[in-house]
This record gives structure tokens, C-alpha cells and sequence, in this order.
């Protein structure tokens, strides 16, 4: 065979190969924000307001670590496709250090009371949901499958955090103070949900990945609408976390998932094959 | 006690039942909250297709000191119970 042959397949497989790292990338993005968050709605579990809400909002989590597992156990077969290496859902979910993580910022952000919580959860479903639906139309077959059978869930998520948001902001003088804190104080960390980086462009024009960038005005009017129900103001646009690139995508994070990892990888480290 | 929600009747028709069936009771502040919550409770695993919820305080129930006036009479009249006809074996579903 000759040498020009041999170069226009190794190039070929380049590509290839680049577009599988950004793939598995990206499924880490999509799978690291519901996994950080239902891992934050666990540690509501028998600490809830009253029985009724503990149940009802580790049910989320447990969607959630549903839709993480299916986004994982799929980034595990993308990365065995370039690397020669298979990792399964429960070791990219546990042997990951932080810097490894692609979730949002957003959603590693403590519980606080049950404002924060209850905020940080709206904030993130109308986004989540946005991103969902717009999946369900990926190039990748595979990618579109996992989106629409989580959208059906959060689409319920998302009208139930909202609920949560018009009864705490219009409620009483000290729930409508503690609302409004709450939203101001994570207002900062939404901006990155809008930025895409070269990974998800390339994924973009490929067809696969949703475009965050047109999601922002539909995600401000879904908010805006609720938070006005809710008689809470709608935080100014400020300086906003993760911008430039150097974010919680980028696997740059607050100082809050560090700790949440230690619980939560504990025992798969220091137990390795650890089984039921 | 005051400050604690309505308690709130729920009930489920389940995938292939025709009527609704009692499943048990909880706390919630209005009807909508009801539902919602008899749905994280009570169909975590896909037990329904329908809810009904209703306020345990409108629930109309009969008291059981009067157990013996209401259901004892019944009881010595068998000639109200349809079982003196042979049915025929085509007949299902009785």
C-alpha cells in the first residue's frame, strides 16, 4: 500500500477518534449534573419538612440517578470504543475524582433550607428540560432515546419545583425573604448553563448536542413568568460563575464537590467490589 | 397541631382495576397538593392510572358501636342471598 493511503485513513481515524472524546465528554456533562444532584437530594432522606415532601423529593433523586445511569453506562461504551478501556456507570460514578466531573455548578451547590433547595432544583428543571427536549431530536439515535424517557420525567420535576417556588415566595413574610435569598444567592452559578465550549460546538454542528446557547431566552421566560407568580424579583444579570470556559463542564468546580464526593464514593473506595 | 395540614383520603384505580380502591391517607395544605403528594406516595411503582383524593373530614362513615343495628339483621336472612339457583355451567365470571 502506499504512504498517502495510509495517511488519509490515520487522519480519518483521528477525526473519528476526536469526535468519540468529545462524545464521551459530553455524556459526562449530561450524566454528572443528575448524579451530583440526586446525590444533594439524598441527603434530604428522613430529614425532610414532612414525610409527604422527604418522599416526594428523593423520588426525584432516584429519577435521577436513573437518567445518570443511563448517560454514564453509555459514556463507559463511547470510551471503549477509542481507549481499549471499559469503565462501567458505577466506576465513572465512583472512581472519578472532582476534576473528572462535567455537572453544572449549580447543582453541587449545598441544601441549605428548603428554599435553596427547592430553588436550586427549579433553576436547574426548566433547564433540564429545555436540554432534554432538544435531544430528543440528536443525530445519535442512541443520545435522542435516553433524552425523551427522561424529559417525560422532569417535565414533572419541573412543575413541581415550581409549585414549590409560588408557595415559598407568595407565602408568608418570612418564607417570601428566604425564597428570594435563595434565588439571588444561586442566581450566579446559571450562567454556564447558557455557554458552550468548542466540545459541545463541535457536537453542535455534528447534530448530537443540544444547543445551550439558543436555550437561554426560553429558560428566562419559563423563570421569569414563575418568579413574578411567585412575587420574587428576578436577580440583575451579574457576574456569573464558570463563565469563559472555566467552568463545572469544564470539570473546574466550587470547593462544595469535593466533600459531596467523599461521602458518596466512600465506601466503593475503600471497599472495592463491594456488592449488595 | 393547628399548623398541621388537612389529613386527605387517597385513592388509586389501579392498571387493570375498574374502581378506585382506598390506599391509605396524608397531609397536604390544598387539593392540588394532595394529588401531587398521593402521587410520590402512593404510585412510586406504577401502581395507578387514577387518583382521587378527598378530605378525611368530609368522609361520611359509619360508627362502629352500631355494627349489630346495621349488619345483624342481614345475617338470618338467607333468602336475600341469590344461592337456592343451580347456574348453569355456561354462566361466567359469577
Amino acid at each position: 500500500m502506499g504512504a498517502g493511503i495510509d495517511t488519509a485513513v490515520d487522519t480519518a481515524t483521528d477525526a473519528e477518534m476526536d469526535n468519540e472524546r468529545r462524545l464521551f465528554d459530553y455524556l459526562l456533562r449530561l450524566g454528572d449534573s443528575p448524579l451530583v444532584l440526586a446525590q444533594r437530594l439524598g441527603e434530604w432522606v428522613g430529614k425532610g419538612p414532612i414525610i409527604e415532601e422527604d418522599l416526594a423529593l428523593t423520588n426525584v433523586g432516584l429519577d435521577l440517578i436513573g437518567q445518570a445511569r443511563l448517560w454514564l453506562s453509555f459514556a463507559g461504551e463511547v470510551e471503549a470504543r477509542y481507549a481499549g478501556k471499559r469503565r462501567d456507570e458505577d466506576q465513572l460514578a465512583f472512581l472519578r475524582d472532582s476534576g473528572e466531573f462535567r455537572n453544572l455548578l449549580l447543582v453541587e451547590q449545598p441544601n441549605g433550607n428548603y428554599g435553596d433547595t427547592t430553588a436550586r432544583q427549579f433553576l436547574f428543571d426548566a433547564w433540564h428540560l429545555l436540554v432534554l427536549r432538544a435531544l430528543a431530536d440528536s443525530a445519535d439515535p442512541r443520545v435522542a432515546e435516553i433524552a425523551v424517557k427522561g424529559a417525560k420525567e422532569v417535565a414533572y420535576h419541573v412543575e413541581r419545583s415550581g409549585d414549590w417556588i409560588i408557595r415559598l415566595g407568595d407565602g408568608t413574610d418570612e418564607s417570601h425573604a428566604k425564597m428570594q435569598a435563595a434565588i439571588d444567592g444561586l442566581w450566579m452559578y446559571t450562567g454556564e448553563m447558557f455557554r458552550a465550549d468548542a466540545t459541545e460546538l463541535a457536537l453542535v454542528d455534528a447534530g448530537v448536542a443540544a444547543d445551550v446557547r439558543a436555550l437561554e431566552a426560553p429558560w428566562r421566560q419559563t423563570v421569569e413568568a414563575l418568579l413574578a407568580e411567585a412575587t420574587i424579583a428576578v436577580p440583575a444579570s451579574g457576574f456569573m460563575q464558570g463563565g469563559r470556559g472555566r467552568g463545572g463542564k469544564q470539570g473546574v468546580h466550587t470547593e462544595h464537590l469535593g466533600h459531596l464526593l467523599a461521602e458518596m464514593q466512600f465506601l466503593p473506595r475503600a471497599y472495592p467490589g463491594a456488592r449488595w | 397541631m393547628a399548623n398541621e395540614w388537612p389529613l386527605w383520603e387517597v385513592f388509586i384505580r389501579s392498571q387493570h382495576g375498574l374502581a378506585h380502591k382506598h390506599v391509605g391517607s396524608l397531609h397536604a395544605a390544598d387539593p392540588e397538593m394532595a394529588i401531587r403528594n398521593a402521587r410520590d406516595v402512593y404510585t412510586r411503582r406504577n401502581e395507578g392510572v387514577s387518583i382521587w383524593a378527598v378530605r378525611s373530614s368530609d368522609v361520611v362513615a359509619s360508627s362502629p358501636g352500631d355494627k349489630e343495628a346495621l349488619f345483624e339483621p342481614a345475617n338470618s336472612k338467607i333468602y336475600r342471598h341469590p344461592t337456592f339457583f343451580p347456574m348453569p355451567e355456561e354462566v361466567k365470571h359469577l
